[in-house]
């Protein structure tokens, strides 16, 4: 049990300090880097609590895949130029604003319970029972079946979103020279054998 | 504290213990793999290959890493220091860390844990990074680009690869990679699957940055790719990290596709050879496929190879994965069902 408290401490200080250093380094590169310090200590927090698939896939996708397209953007900024101090300092209004809504927030839940934690009402699982389940059957066994309509949804959502940007984004070019490798490997119609008298040449 | 030291200080070395078993031989098999990797190549183009230091050149590869060992590391100036040198120690790391779930006989493994399958996918997804962020902090024009066409070259192969894994999944119904290759005790996967075996075999070879797609380090254009600014030990990391990830996925190639520890027949002489001498030996199969290919396959260019990813792999991928599962779904075959 120790080794465990231990392990989530040190997970939930990576974790507090590289979201720290996200926010607080001059590099907008540095900031994604420890970002995805941050997003592996949760993988972590996920495997503390046995749901080593959700871990896995938050390395897959958020890791592996959404943080790689960030980091590829960022890195292509003129970062040098971009930084300014008096531009930071404009956003602490708004900071101030969405700190006092969370602590609020909070602070309502800590009424609600009394102050005193144990109060916390529980909602009734509404799960099936998922014992002598994996982690990724039991997430399976509901998404495909009880969830299956925002399961859906969500796919059409994103689908939505995909071909939105890349209709914003296309854009017919002129004068490109594109490969059509059928036709290139076609040999009937596309290339002429012809026999050249020597001295003579040929019209093409 | 102390009686917390007592109690996980034997657990601890025992755990050091393991990851050294797993370290060293990997360690042998890279330098192995390297000189395998020369000499196929060179006996492919007539040549001989390193035949000078040691009986017939085994000792080029230490030698070699030696030169590196004593070799200054060079910082650029204008490079992100800390950035720099994290880089190579990030990709080596993880090309080890990779290796702590693959199965190399029945039980023998440092973790058998349920989601090996996506443990190996997701670190292998990270080995991005590294060189991400040597192309980045090297502050030159050629690791940058390098590191650009490698970042979307990983990551475009990345998803057909995962199909092809979620075909295999199908059939095996757990993604557990001792249950993959003991689900594989009647066939081996690479006959039922064999466009998927083809489709998982080129990827990996785009996965690792492998000729012919080995255009983040094309030398005709980019010298040396990501690896420009790097030399002595820092190189070596990154070498050695490459090398591992591609004796990696000759690994998961033989555990996905080829029966993993399994011998070819359960008859008596082949079930009495070791497990892992079945598994090193198709291992070095798949490797051997991989020299070849680097020997006389010629280089893609860049739109052929993010064509062949999307255009051709994807679609073919996708088909199989609904494929199988509708053959699977309607002849009952199902695992679970």
């Amino acid at each position: 049990m120790t080794a465990q408290l231990l392990t989530f401490y040190l997970f939930s200080v990576v974790i507090l300090i590289s979201s720290l250093m996200v926010i607080s380094t001059k590099n907008p590169v540095h900031s994604v880097l420890f970002l995805i310090l941050s997003f592996l200590n949760a993988a972590g927090l996920f495997v503390i609590l046995h749901a080593e698939f959700l871990a896995m896939i938050l390395i897959i996708v958020y890791v592996g895949a959404v943080a790689v397209l960030f980091l590829f953007v960022v890195m292509m900024l003129d970062f040098k130029t971009s930084i300014n101090k008096d531009n930071i300092l404009q956003y602490i209004p708004i900071g101030i604003l969405i700190g006092v809504v969370f602590i609020a927030e909070l602070i309502i839940v800590l009424i609600n319970t009394k102050f005193d934690l144990s109060n916390i009402q529980v909602l009734p699982n509404p799960l099936s029972d998922f014992t002598g389940k994996s982690n990724t059957e039991a997430i399976g066994s509901v998404l495909y079946t009880d969830y299956i309509l925002y399961f859906q949804l969500s796919g059409v959502i994103l689908l939505v979103a995909m071909i939105g940007s890349i209709v914003l984004t296309l854009r017919e070019r002129e004068g490109v020279k594109r490969q059509v490798v059928s036709e290139q490997l076609q040999r009937q119609g596309k290339i002429d054998l012809v026999d050249v008298k020597s001295g003579k040449g040929v019209d093409i | 504290m102390i009686s917390l030291a007592q109690t996980y200080f034997i657990e601890v070395m025992t755990i050091i213990l393991y990851c050294l078993l797993i370290f060293v031989p990997l360690l042998l098999g890279v330098v192995m793999a390297l000189y395998a990797d020369r000499k196929i190549w060179a006996a492919v183009q007539k040549r001989r290959g390193p035949n000078v230091v040691g009986p017939y050149g085994l000792f080029q590869v230490p030698a070699d890493g030696l030169k590196f060992i004593f070799k200054e590391i060079i910082l650029p100036d204008g490079s992100d220091k800390t950035v720099f040198l994290i880089a190579p120690i990030i990709t080596l790391a993880l090309s080890i860390t990779a290796w702590a779930v693959v199965p190399v006989q029945a039980g023998v493994v440092l973790a058998n844990i349920n989601v090996g399958i996506l443990y190996i996918f997701a670190i292998s997804s990270l080995g991005v990074y590294g060189i991400l962020m040597a192309g980045w902090s090297s502050n030159s024009k050629y690791p940058f680009f390098g590191a650009l066409r490698s970042a979307a070259q990983m990551v475009s192969y990345e998803v057909s690869i995962g199909f092809v894994i979620i075909t295999v999944l199908l059939c095996v119904g757990s993604l557990n990679l001792t249950e993959i290759v003991m689900a594989q005790k009647t066939m081996w996967f690479f006959i039922p699957l064999f466009p998927m075996f083809i489709v998982f075999f080129i990827s990996a070879l785009a996965e690792t940055n492998r000729p012919p797609f080995d255009l983040p380090e094309a030398e005709s254009e980019l010298v040396a790719g990501y690896q420009t600014e790097y030399s002595g030990m820092p190189f070596v990391l990154f070498m050695f990290g490459e090398y591992i990830n591609i004796l990696l996925m000759c690994a998961m190639t033989t555990i996905l596709f080829l029966g993993g520890w399994l011998p070819p027949i359960d008859i008596y002489p082949l079930n009495a050879v070791p497990g892992f001498v079945w598994f090193l030996l198709k291992v070095t199969f798949v490797f051997y496929l991989f020299a070849m290919v680097k020997a006389f396959v010629p280089r893609y260019r860049y739109d052929q190879l993010m064509r062949l990813g999307w255009k051709v792999f994807l679609p073919l991928s996708l088909f199989a994965v609904v494929a199988t599962s509708s053959i699977l779904f309607f002849f009952n075959l199902a695992p679970g069902m």
